[in-house]
């Protein structure tokens, strides 16, 4: 079975982000760029597969400008087979992403598609859905539990109030949530063998995908600052305040 | 012009987040029907029918509807959102799940998590963990939206309007329903509660979480936790405040033993009062607390009880 795993390069997730000074957008010069925490436990996930005889191959892509081949050599050194980068400067949306990814999803059939569930960027959570619909797959969207048996994905989902568990007939999408596993770290050999794996380039406007905006950044702003607070000294105050001052418990 | 709102339902039981979906959905200025999409949800249409400012109630009862699989939900709102200028859900697991999917298959870029509504065609939403907020313009004829149902407030309630029973044809060969597992409480729910005290790592264990259900009980609040508590094992995972855990936004927000990370913040600092008991007074979280308590919380949290 093969499996695709789309990672994308995000800030670092430690990093606060600043907005800049003309509200344009968030600034991103010289700020650390990592994988997204969600692709990083997708592509643990394909390797797990791997490593129990379920995937035969594990293919990497990201899609954006040439720096996204840093995590995609991160990706090959935690074990991935080989990497494809649909290189671009365009800003893209979920929606021009998943079209991409369909495209390749058509040359290259894999059984199984694996993202995060979300970047921590836009926060959109949108492209596995976007991408399932595409390639008229079905999916199992924030998944904390995957079994392929089969040919099906049995996956449990992290819903509001529980969980929930369906069973998908393959081929299949499947979005991660933060509890499907632990990423391993690569170590140092493998990141010296992940340099002689293939590193596959493709121009994004070869794969007949239209790339134009379809929702413009209008203003990107700080959100409202919160008053300082103060410091009580005891439960008593603490209660105190609460009841005369901040009017929330009776 | 009209909009289409997706109910959400559980159980057979409208929940909450649907009035809010509708008040965001009023400053479209437009006629808002809801469609109930599932099985045996009679019950739920009749519920969606009451609230203020709805003026249909589309109501599809079907088997292959039932626990609102992506698959076939999202086949079923494609076939009704012809002459709808936007469709809207609120951004719950169900809806996230199922509107990005409804979106592709209309060939529409969707707008996720929306807090406020500019104009018909702008909307505001946070991006980076809330540490940014974007207002963005949908350059496109029909909009897919998903609303962050704590950033508005519910809409009231009317007098019933008609609900009216579409025959559907969807069907679903590529995914079933195998089973759910939900986590029990008598307490109100997370998203919904007035009052929400969190655990974090400082409460050490999953036992000690019984230190804030006394408090809870007096309060009538939820429980939530940090995603450190959550991935320690204290507590399940839909009791997870955060970016990757429920947003929520009630009038008082207690956090106890959480530090107080950038993914934690971004699910509750929307709340009208924030306390935050932490031994550290360092601890990030006291920078947005109105009322920072620095004290060890085993001491303090029985205290506390007893004040209430």
């Amino acid at each position: 079975m093969k499996v695709l795993v789309p990672i994308k390069r995000v800030i670092d997730y430690n990093v606060k982000a600043r907005v800049k000074a003309d509200n344009s957008d968030v600034d991103l010069a010289n700020v650390k760029m990592a994988m997204n925490p969600f692709c990083e436990i997708a592509v643990e996930e394909a390797i797990r597969l791997k490593e129990a005889g379920t995937a035969s191959e594990v293919i990497a892509v990201s899609i954006g400008d040439k720096a996204c081949q840093e995590q995609l050599r991160t990706a090959l050194a935690l074990g991935a087979d080989k990497a494809i980068h649909i290189e671009t400067d365009a800003k893209l949306e979920s929606l021009h992403v998943a079209k991409l990814l369909a495209k390749l999803v058509e040359q290259e059939s894999p059984e199984l598609v694996i993202l995060g569930k979300q970047s921590i960027d836009s926060d959109n959570n949108q492209t596995g859905q976007m991408l399932a619909a595409l390639t008229k797959r079905p999916q199992g969207t924030f998944a904390s539990k995957v079994e392929i048996a089969d040919g099906k994905a049995v996956v449990t989902r992290e819903v509001d109030g529980g969980l929930q568990t369906v069973a998908l007939n393959l081929p299949a999408v499947v979005t991660t949530d933060l509890r499907l596993n632990e990423p391993r770290y690569a170590s140092l050999p493998n990141i010296m063998k992940a340099k002689r794996k293939p590193l596959d380039v493709i121009a994004a406007d070869t794969l007949g995908v239209d790339l134009a905006p379809r929702v413009e950044l209008v203003r990107v702003a700080e959100p409202a600052k919160r008053e300082a607070g103060i410091v009580v000294e005891s439960v008593e105050e603490l209660v105190n305040k609460l009841k005369t001052e901040a009017k929330v418990i009776s | 012009m009209s909009v289409l709102v997706i109910a959400e339902h559980e159980n057979g039981v409208l929940k909450p987040e649907t009035a809010k979906v509708v008040h965001a959905a009023s400053k479209l200025g437009a006629e808002i029907h809801v469609l109930v999409a599932g099985h045996n949800v009679g019950s739920v249409a009749e519920a969606a029918a009451q609230i203020a400012g709805v003026t249909a109630v589309k109501l599809a009862d079907d088997g292959a509807l039932d626990h609102q699989l992506a698959e076939s939900t999202a086949d079923l709102v494609i076939t009704l959102a012809e002459g709808y200028s936007h469709v809207l859900a609120a951004a719950s697991t169900t809806g996230k799940n199922i509107m990005p999917r409804v979106a592709a298959l209309l060939d529409k870029s969707q707008i996720s998590e929306i807090v406020d509504v500019v104009d018909a065609d702008t909307f505001m939403r946070p991006i980076y963990a809330g540490n940014a907020i974007a207002t963005v313009k949908s350059l496109e004829a029909q909009k897919v939206i998903t609303v962050r149902a704590s950033a508005f407030d519910a809409a009231g309630e009317q007098a019933p309007v008609a609900v009216e029973s579409l025959t559907t044809s969807v069907e679903n060969t590529s995914s079933s329903f195998v089973g759910v597992e939900q986590t029990e409480s008598e307490r109100p729910e997370l998203t919904a509660a007035p009052v929400v005290i969190s655990g974090g790592r400082g409460m050490q264990n999953g036992e000690n979480f019984s230190l804030l259900e006394g408090i809870a009980d007096k309060l009538g609040a939820a429980i939530g936790a940090s995603r450190a508590a959550v991935d320690a094992g204290f507590v399940p995972n839909d009791m997870q405040v955060g970016q990757t855990g429920k947003i929520v936004a009630p009038d008082l927000y207690i956090a106890v033993g959480i530090s107080g990370a950038i993914q934690h913040l971004a699910g509750m600092k929307d709340s009208k009062v924030i306390v935050a008991i932490n031994k550290d007074p360092e601890a990030p979280i006291f920078q947005v607390a109105d009322y920072g308590l620095v004290a060890d919380l085993f001491e303090v949290l029985p205290q506390f009880e007893q004040a209430l």
